[in-house]
C-alpha cells in the first residue's frame, strides 16, 4: 500500500515533447477524482522546443499547495530523460526521493555540437544514487519502441510509477482516468504501455 | 467534452488556471471573447473557442490584442457581456484604446484578463501590467488559487455593470498555466439580442469631467473592496511580521511560514482587489505590527502604493519597517517562488535554514557544476525555420557586405540563438524587425551600406509588420523582408489567422494571400520553398542585390508539428557509415557542429555521425548539406 503521508511532492522531467504535460494532468485528474487537493505547475511555451522541461505535482490529503515545489522537497522524481532527472535532484532533491529514470538519453545540440560533454551511463547512475533513497532505472523509450512509438515511454514510466505505490492511488483509479480521456484505438495503446511499465519494475 | 461546458455544480476538477477563467466567463453569462494568442493567456479565449458553438457565443482570434479590446468593446456596447485576454506584451499594444475606453466607459460587463510571465519564460520581456490599471485608473483583481480565477472572472463582469467600466483581471504564468481543484458553480441560461442604443453618444468628451468621474468611481471601488472575499487575513492577532501579498505569494508565503515554523509570528494580508487599494482595509491591517514585508510580482506595486497609505496615515499607526523589493529583502526581478518567500523571512528572522544536509547540498553542487550539459532551445526537427536560417547565413555571408537581419516574435526568434546560426541581430517586439529594418535602408544617406534583412512571422505579419512594410515602401527604404510562413500561430499552439482559411469559430475564409497584400503595398515579392536549400539561397541573394525598394521573399512551409500530426514521415534518413569521414572530412562535423538539427547525433565511440531514430522525423533537408553525401534518405512508402 501506499504510505500514508499526508503531502507528495512529484516532478516529472525531460525534455519538449516527451509527454510529461499531459502524465502530470493524468495523474492529476485521477487524484483529485479520489478527493485529493492537487496543484500542478509546469514549464512550456519555448521550453517545448528542445529545452529541459518539468511538472510539479503537489499533492495533499489537506489543502491547495503552490503551484511550486521549494528546494530540497521533492519526494518523487520521474525522469523522462536520464540527465534532466538529475538537473532536477540537483535543485529539489534530498536523500530521501526515489528516482524512476528512464535509460535513454536524448543529447542537447550543446552535446552533438562537441561544445559540451554527455555523461556516460555509469556516472549519472553514480550520481542520481548520490542524491536519492533509490533509483529505478526504466528503459521506457526501448519498451516503447518495441511497442511501435517511442511516445509511449512515459507511459510506461506511469506503469512503473503505480506498481511502486508511490502515490495513493492504484492502476485500476489510473486507468478509469485514462478511459475517460483517450478515445479508443489510443486508449488500447496506452493501457498496453502502462501493463508493460508494471513489469519493469516487478521483480 | 470540454470540462468548462460540464454543468454539474458542485463537482470539482482538476482544471488549469486559465480554464477556470473561461468557466468562470461561462458561468457569468459571457456571449463574446476575443484575443490575439499569447503564452500565457492563450488558453483562455482558446478554450472558450471550443465551446463557442455548444454554448452560443462568438469568438475571434482577432489580428491584434487592440483590435481584441475593441471587438469586445462592441459586444458591451450591444448588450453583450465580452472578455478579452492577452499576454503582458498585449497589454502595450491595447492600451492605446485602453486609455480612451476608460473615459468613455462600457454597458455591460467587459472583463480585459492580462496574463503576466514573471521570468519571461516564454515572453522576450518582463513587465507588470498592473501599472495600466493605475494609469488607467481602472480596477484590478488579482487571483491566487484557481478557485479564485473563476470566482474572481465571474465577479469581475458584475463589477464592470457596476461601475460601467472595463474591469482588469491580472493572471500570471504560475497562476494561469498551472492546474488546481476547481469546484463548478452553475451555468446561467442567458438569452440577449445584441443591440446598440444609437441614442446614445460613447464619449470622451467633456474629457475632465470624465477623468473626474473616473477618480469618483475609484473612491466607490474602495468601498465595494472593503467587503470584498477576495481580501483576507490570516495569523496571529499581532504578528511580529505581516506579509502583504497578492497573486501567487499567498499560497507561496504559507508555504514559507509552515517550512520555517512561523506560523505564531507572522501574518499574511492577502489583497485580492490591488487596485484602488481598500485604504481603510489596508490601514487597521498596517495597525497589527510594525514589520511588513511584501512578496510580489514582478514590480513593487503594493510595496509602493501601500508604503503611500502608510505615509498618509503614519501619525494614526506609526512608523513602520518595510522589507521588500526596496529594501533587497526580495530581487527585485525574476519570478516569485516559495524559496524566494523562505529567504526574505528567514533574513527578518535571522533563522539559518537549510532544507538538505551539508553533505548533499556539496554533491548536488558538484555535480550541478560538472555534470549536467546545457540543453539550448533549438527549432524541432524537420522544422522549416532551420532550413530557412541555414540559407540566410549561406547568402549573407556570400553577399558578403556585413548584411545582418533584424527580428520579431514568435519560434523564429529562436534564430538569434545557436539554431539559427545567431544570425539575428536587433528586434524582438511585434513587427519591430520590419520597422528597424525599414530605418536601416533608409539610412543610404547617410553613408549606410549594409544589406538588411527583417525577419517576420506569418501571424506576426498580420499582427503589426503590415504598417512597417507600407512605411519602408512609402519612405523608399531597401530592405528585404523574409516572412517564414508556417501556416500557423506556432510558438502559442497552432492557432490559425488570416492567411490560413479558417478562423477561431472553425469557419472557412477565403485567406488573405500575403504575397497579394505586400505587392498591393509596393513591395516586389517573390515565394520559396526553404527546403530548396538553393533556391531559396538564390532568391535571397537576388533580393539582397537589388538596390531598390521594398522586397519580400515568402519562404513557405507547413509547421512540421502540424504536419507531423496528418502526414507520415516522407523519409527514413540514415548516415552511411562508410560514407561518413567524421572528423576527418573537412566539413568540420557541418550536420551536428555547424546544422544542429536535434535529430543528427554524434557518436563520439565510432567517430562518426548518426541519426537519432527517436528524433528524426525525415524530413529530408540535411542530405542536402554533407558534403560527402553520407546522409541518405529513402522514400517512404
Amino acid at each position: 500500500m501506499a504510505t500514508q503521508e499526508e503531502t507528495y511532492n512529484l516532478i516529472i522531467t525531460g525534455v519538449g515533447g516527451q509527454g510529461n504535460v499531459l502524465s502530470s494532468q493524468l495523474i492529476g485528474q485521477a487524484l483529485v477524482g479520489k478527493g485529493y487537493f492537487v496543484t500542478i505547475g509546469e514549464t512550456y511555451g519555448a521550453s517545448q522546443r528542445g529545452g529541459s522541461v518539468m511538472s510539479h505535482i503537489r499533492i495533499s490529503s489537506k489543502k491547495q499547495l503552490s503551484p511550486l515545489i521549494p528546494r530540497g522537497k521533492a519526494d518523487i522524481v520521474i525522469g523522462l530523460e536520464p540527465v534532466e532527472a538529475l538537473r532536477v535532484l540537483t535543485v529539489y532533491g534530498n536523500s530521501q526521493t526515489v528516482v524512476l529514470s528512464n535509460t535513454r538519453p536524448i543529447y542537447p545540440v550543446d552535446v552533438t555540437s562537441g561544445d559540451e560533454k554527455y555523461p556516460d551511463p555509469e556516472e549519472i547512475q553514480r550520481a542520481l544514487k548520490d542524491l536519492s533513497r533509490k533509483v529505478h532505472y526504466i528503459p521506457a523509450t526501448e519498451k516503447a519502441m518495441e511497442m511501435g512509438s517511442s511516445i509511449l515511454g512515459n507511459m510506461i514510466m506511469m506503469g512503473a510509477l503505480l506498481e511502486l505505490n508511490l502515490l495513493p492511488l492504484n492502476l485500476a483509479e489510473f486507468r478509469e482516468t485514462l478511459s475517460r480521456t483517450f478515445k479508443e484505438a489510443r486508449l488500447e495503446t496506452n493501457l498496453r504501455a502502462l501493463e508493460e511499465g508494471k513489469r519493469t519494475v516487478r521483480s | 467534452m470540454s470540462v468548462i461546458t460540464l454543468n454539474e455544480p458542485g463537482k470539482e476538477l482538476l482544471m488549469m488556471g486559465n480554464e477556470a477563467i473561461a468557466r468562470g466567463a461561462l458561468e457569468a453569462g459571457v456571449k463574446v471573447g476575443a484575443a490575439y494568442p499569447g503564452t500565457p493567456s492563450t488558453d483562455i479565449i482558446e478554450n472558450l473557442a471550443g465551446v463557442a458553438s455548444q454554448m452560443g457565443l462568438y469568438v475571434e482570434w482577432s489580428i491584434n490584442e487592440k483590435v481584441a479590446l475593441e471587438v469586445a468593446s462592441s459586444a458591451s456596447f450591444s448588450g453583450l457581456r465580452a472578455i478579452c485576454a492577452m499576454k503582458q506584451n498585449g497589454m502595450n499594444v491595447a492600451s492605446d484604446y485602453l486609455l480612451t475606453l476608460n473615459l468613455v466607459g462600457v454597458k455591460t460587463g467587459l472583463v480585459l484578463v492580462a496574463c503576466d510571465d514573471p521570468q519571461g519564460h516564454s515572453s522576450n520581456n518582463e513587465q507588470d501590467s498592473r501599472l495600466f490599471a493605475k494609469m488607467a485608473d481602472l480596477p484590478l483583481l488579482e487571483p491566487s488559487t484557481f478557485q479564485e480565477s473563476k470566482e474572481m472572472t465571474k465577479w469581475a463582469f458584475q463589477l464592470s455593470e457596476e461601475i460601467g467600466n472595463v474591469v482588469i483581471l491580472r493572471g500570471v504564468t504560475r497562476t494561469s498555466h498551472a492546474r488546481g481543484n476547481v469546484v463548478l458553480g452553475q451555468l446561467p441560461k442567458t438569452e440577449v439580442k445584441a443591440r446598440f442604443d444609437r441614442s446614445k453618444q460613447w464619449l470622451t468628451q467633456p474629457l475632465v469631467p470624465k477623468h473626474q468621474q473616473l477618480h469618483r468611481t475609484l473612491d466607490r471601488l474602495e468601498e465595494i473592496y472593503a467587503a470584498s472575499p477576495f481580501n483576507q487575513y490570516l495569523g496571529p492577532e499581532s504578528p511580529k511580521v505581516l506579509i502583504i501579498t497578492s497573486g501567487t505569494g499567498w499560497l507561496y508565503s504559507q508555504e514559507a511560514v509552515e517550512i520555517l515554523g512561523l506560523e505564531g509570528s507572522v501574518g499574511i494580508l492577502k489583497v485580492g482587489t490591488t487596485w484602488p487599494l481598500p485604504t481603510q482595509w489596508i490601514v487597521e491591517n498596517l495597525k497589527r505590527t510594525d514589520q511588513v514585508l511584501f512578496i510580489e510580482e514582478v514590480d513593487p506595486f503594493l510595496e509602493g502604493n501601500v508604503k503611500e497609505i502608510a505615509a498618509d496615515h503614519a501619525r494614526k499607526i506609526g512608523p513602520k519597517e518595510f522589507y521588500g523589493k526596496k529594501s533587497g529583502h526580495v530581487p527585485p526581478m525574476g519570478e516569485m517562488t516559495p524559496d524566494r518567500v523562505v529567504d526574505a523571512l528567514a533574513r527578518i528572522f535571522k533563522i539559518s535554514y537549510h532544507p538538505r544536509t551539508p553533505e548533499y547540498e556539496t554533491r548536488a553542487q558538484e555535480v550541478a557544476k560538472t555534470m549536467l550539459p546545457s540543453r539550448a532551445l533549438g527549432f524541432c526537427a524537420g522544422c522549416p525555420h532551420r532550413a530557412s536560417f541555414w540559407s540566410i547565413k549561406n547568402a549573407l555571408q556570400m553577399d558578403n557586405r556585413e548584411g545582418f537581419a533584424t527580428y520579431d516574435i514568435g519560434c523564429y526568434a529562436l534564430g538569434r540563438g545557436p539554431a539559427g546560426y545567431y544570425q539575428l541581430r536587433v528586434g524582438g517586439a511585434m513587427g519591430t524587425g520590419t520597422g528597424l529594418a525599414s530605418g536601416f535602408g533608409r539610412l543610404s544617406d547617410l553613408g549606410f551600406d549594409q544589406p538588411v534583412i527583417a525577419m517576420c512571422g506569418d501571424s506576426t505579419f498580420f499582427h503589426s509588420a503590415m504598417p512597417a512594410l507600407v512605411n519602408a515602401h512609402y519612405n523608399k527604404s531597401n530592405l528585404v523582408m523574409v516572412i517564414l510562413d508556417n501556416s500557423a500561430t506556432a510558438m502559442t499552439g497552432f492557432q490559425p489567422h488570416p492567411g490560413v482559411g479558417k478562423n477561431a469559430m472553425g469557419e472557412t475564409v477565403s485567406p488573405v494571400e500575403i504575397e497579394e497584400v505586400c505587392r498591393a503595398f509596393g513591395a516586389k515579392v517573390e515565394v520559396t520553398d526553404p527546403f530548396d536549400i538553393p533556391d531559396t539561397r538564390d532568391k535571397l541573394l537576388r533580393a539582397l542585390e537589388d538596390p531598390e525598394g521594398a522586397k519580400v521573399l515568402i519562404m513557405r512551409r507547413r509547421c512540421q508539428m502540424l504536419k507531423g500530426k496528418d502526414e507520415k514521415p516522407p523519409y527514413r534518413v540514415w548516415v552511411d557509415p562508410q560514407k561518413c569521414i567524421g572528423e576527418g572530412c573537412g566539413c568540420d562535423r557541418v550536420c551536428t557542429r555547424v546544422f544542429k538539427c536535434p535529430g543528427l547525433i554524434w557518436d563520439p565511440k565510432e567517430g562518426k555521425s548518426k541519426v537519432d531514430e527517436v528524433i528524426c522525423i525525415g524530413c529530408g533537408v540535411c542530405t542536402d548539406i554533407c558534403p560527402e553525401g553520407a546522409i541518405i534518405k529513402e522514400e517512404t512508402k
